[in-house]
């Protein structure tokens, strides 16, 4: 048999759906664009320099790191881009630059690459950063200093912060419609709620982002603050200003459905996601931080392996 | 290709394509020289026959001493080589081509053998009909070790694309059933189950037999899936429908033996579903052995550099070197993709998207199994993360954001696992 033509020969099946991991992630770039565009709007070149400073710095420290160990270089999927695409959103527009490259670091080289890179990663590699930034540079975190030389036509008051110190009665001015469209003080891209969950449906009608999580986490938030406003009206804010404030909505649709730190059966996504919820409102009303759902996402992270124990039996399974 | 919606929150949904009115098939002219693979490994020195045997059309030809295993010319002419062929996972083959002649000239052993459709009996379907197309499973009925109990005819198709057995149940239900009969009375068992789509429902229940309809949709009309839908048995993992008594026969391979009694002459050519560069299909109806070249000339594809032929589905089918690959008993499918249309395979690992485990039928942990697999912890797969359980349908790989090759990763598992086995009851 002699043959004039080499063919491919490769395994089966001969068919791929065209999913990629890049096209994923620059939907999710695209998903965030309407937020981070608000807060650039209201906060100006300032937030420009933050978001594009975070993006950019994410992305140097991943092809400094494939270059070190020699590795492929994997920017171009699309996963530093987005680390730093995220990570930028969830700061004030006066975040120093050496905060902002101290953070991508955290979070691309200890959040992501140290475990072997995309995929293996056991935390979300964004909230990683935050947490640590946000312990050491409390300040910066501190949405009302930070923001004090901004005059809006809206209160500029930092709706999580003022509950805590100030009770139920400083955030009863806010109202919901404000709070959706973004007039609150808060990270860059973490305020404008409206957007942030145009472009979280629009992940999940993309099958990016998982419906369950994202539900169950605001079901979550929702119930467990619920309860506390019930019992006591006085101390505890109700569900709404839970809902729309803070890093809530940003963490719903895109810190804890980040894919390798989540689990991915259908009963394990909705513990996580409520449980994670849960954990927010606790930490929120009876924890000393303003937020919780940086460090809820985090103890979540940490019970998803164990979580996807639950699962369906395989077909077939003996035992 | 099919590729992903818009809409990615649904899993991927393939209708199995079914054939509305009966298509026109067409006949490919017999080779210059054709070549037959038999599952064997190749040993000259046990060889029956030599170099320039003569051999005739539907003459059963038994390859080695000591062994049963023949197969049956296709054509009418005389042995012009034999030799080795390795197949994928490093299967060994006899292949023996066959020059052809020019008169044509049939073989009557069988008739002389079979005796009519009332006389079937099992030796001569066990003796005859291996080579036929469709591959009827005859060692199966025989095996001591695991009586079967129930055949279920397989009349929906099982891969994507494929539509032969749709076309032999719209064109030949007489051989179906002719077929069948035969299958009652050689095998003795009566417990018959037929497996349709929903489209070919009409047909098949004129056949009298316990019809159930399967979903058009890929995989259903796998066997695991249709024994644990329809039987509601569940073949328990590692094992195969036959070690729980139950056979299945592809409706080609029932119509082949309804053919074979029928007429008296083995049947020799093989249907099948041509896809090319375009996706267009055709029905073939091409002699066995006919190299695919030949198939090719027919209907004027040219092939150029880097481009895939497939034998089989486009979900489970396997790639050939040649476009001389010869067409075989169970070729139902032969997929030629153009160079700029094959899928890139990456090395980048696994993101933990779930797609895959949202798509699997068999509710395998694949995110758990494949970082087991990629490292080659072939036992620890099998013991704690279900890989006896795949089905082997192939979803896995096709929704894979990474384009990892899961697939083929719990099949080269398998593989080594069973050598492994098979090695250490070898040495005791």
């Amino acid at each position: 048999m002699v043959d004039n033509n080499r063919f491919i020969v490769s395994h089966a099946p001969f068919w791929h759906d065209g999913s990629r991991i890049s096209t994923r992630n620059y939907n999710i770039a695209l998903a965030a664009l309407p937020a981070i565009l608000l807060g650039i709007i209201y906060y100006g070149m300032p937030a420009v320099g933050v978001v594009s400073l975070s993006i950019s710095s994410a992305i140097i420290w991943e092809f400094a790191f494939c270059r070190i160990t020699k590795c492929s270089v994997t920017i171009g999927d699309g996963s530093a881009a987005i680390i730093g695409m995220i990570f930028g959103m969830l700061l004030p527009a006066t975040a120093p630059w050496w905060l902002i490259i101290i953070g991508t670091f955290v979070a691309i080289i200890i959040g992501k690459q140290i475990y072997g890179g995309i995929g293996a990663n056991p935390f979300n590699p964004v909230v990683v950063a935050i947490a640590i930034v946000m312990i050491s540079w409390r300040d910066v975190f501190d949405f009302n200093e930070a923001l004090m030389n901004y005059d809006f036509d809206f209160a500029m008051v930092y709706p999580l912060a003022a509950l805590k110190h100030f009770g139920v009665s400083a955030v009863d001015s806010f109202s919901m419609g404000d709070l959706l469209m973004g007039k609150q003080s808060g990270g860059i891209g973490s305020t404008f709620g409206l957007g942030l969950i145009a472009g979280g449906i629009y992940l999940i009608v993309r099958g990016i982002i998982r419906w369950e999580i994202s539900l169950s986490f605001l079901a979550g938030i929702f119930i467990t603050a619920l309860i506390f406003n019930l019992n006591d009206s006085a101390r505890y804010a109700g569900p709404a200003i839970h809902l729309f404030t803070g890093y809530t909505l940003i963490g719903a649709f895109f810190l804890a459905t980040e894919d390798s730190s989540s689990p991915v059966n259908f009963i394990p996504m909705l513990i996580y996601g409520a449980s994670a919820g849960l954990l927010t409102v606790l930490i929120r009303n009876i924890g000393v931080y303003v937020d919780g759902v940086i460090f809820a996402i985090l103890i979540m992270n940490l019970v998803n392996p164990l979580l996807d124990k639950i699962h369906p039996k395989a077909i077939g399974r003996v035992a | 290709m099919i590729k992903r919606s818009f809409i990615g929150l649904l899993k991927p949904q393939f209708e199995c394509g079914s054939i509305k009115d009966t298509p026109s098939l067409k006949q490919i002219p017999t080779s210059k020289e054709i070549t037959l693979l038999s599952n064997c490994p190749f040993d000259k020195k046990k060889l029956l026959f030599k170099k320039k045997a003569p051999v005739k059309t539907g003459q059963k030809l038994l390859l080695y001493k000591e062994s049963d295993e023949y197969i049956v010319s296709s054509v009418t002419g005389q042995v012009s080589s034999i030799s080795s062929y390795i197949g994928d996972f490093g299967q060994s083959y006899t292949a023996i081509a066959i020059e052809v002649a020019d008169e044509e000239e049939m073989d009557d052993e069988f008739k002389s053998a079979a005796g009519g459709s009332q006389n079937a009996t099992l030796e001569t379907v066990k003796n005859y009909l291996a080579f036929a197309p469709g591959n009827p499973p005859v060692k199966l009925f025989t095996d001591k070790d695991k009586p079967i109990n129930t055949i279920v005819v397989c009349c929906a198709d099982s891969d994507l694309l494929i539509t032969t057995n749709q076309y032999i149940v719209q064109s030949d239900i007489d051989a179906i059933k002719n077929g069948i009969s035969i299958l009652k009375t050689a095998t003795g068992i009566n417990d018959i189950i037929m497996v349709a789509s929903q489209s070919q429902m009409h047909e098949v229940s004129a056949t009298g037999e316990k019809v159930n309809q399967v979903n058009d949709t890929y995989p259903s009309a796998l066997p695991p899936l249709i024994m644990k839908d329809m039987l509601g048995k569940v073949v328990p993992a590692g094992k195969n429908p036959e070690d729980i008594g139950v056979c299945f026969i592809s409706a080609e391979a029932v119509a082949s033996i309804g053919n074979a009694f029928n007429s008296g002459q083995i049947p020799v050519t093989k249907i099948l579903t041509l896809v090319k560069k375009d996706g267009s299909k055709s029905l073939v109806s091409a002699r066995i052995g006919t190299p695919a070249s030949d198939i090719f000339k027919a209907f004027n594809i040219t092939l150029s550099e880097n481009d895939r032929i497939i034998f089989g589905g486009p979900m489970t089918g396997s790639c050939v070197y040649s476009e001389d690959h010869p067409v075989q008993p169970d070729t139902d499918a032969i997929i030629v993709q153009d160079k700029d249309d094959i899928p890139v395979i990456s090395d980048y690992p696994c993101t933990n998207c779930g797609d895959c485990i949202r798509v699997c039928p068999a509710n395998i942990q694949i995110n758990l199994l494949v970082r087991f697999l990629e490292t080659g912890q072939y036992q620890e797969a099998a013991d704690q993360y279900d890989l006896y359980s795949c089905i082997e349908c192939g979803l896995c790989s096709y929704v894979c954001v990474s384009g990892m090759p899961i697939f083929q990763y719990i099949r080269v598992a398998k593989y080594e696992l069973d050598r492994a086995n098979t090695a250490e009851a070898t040495n005791g």
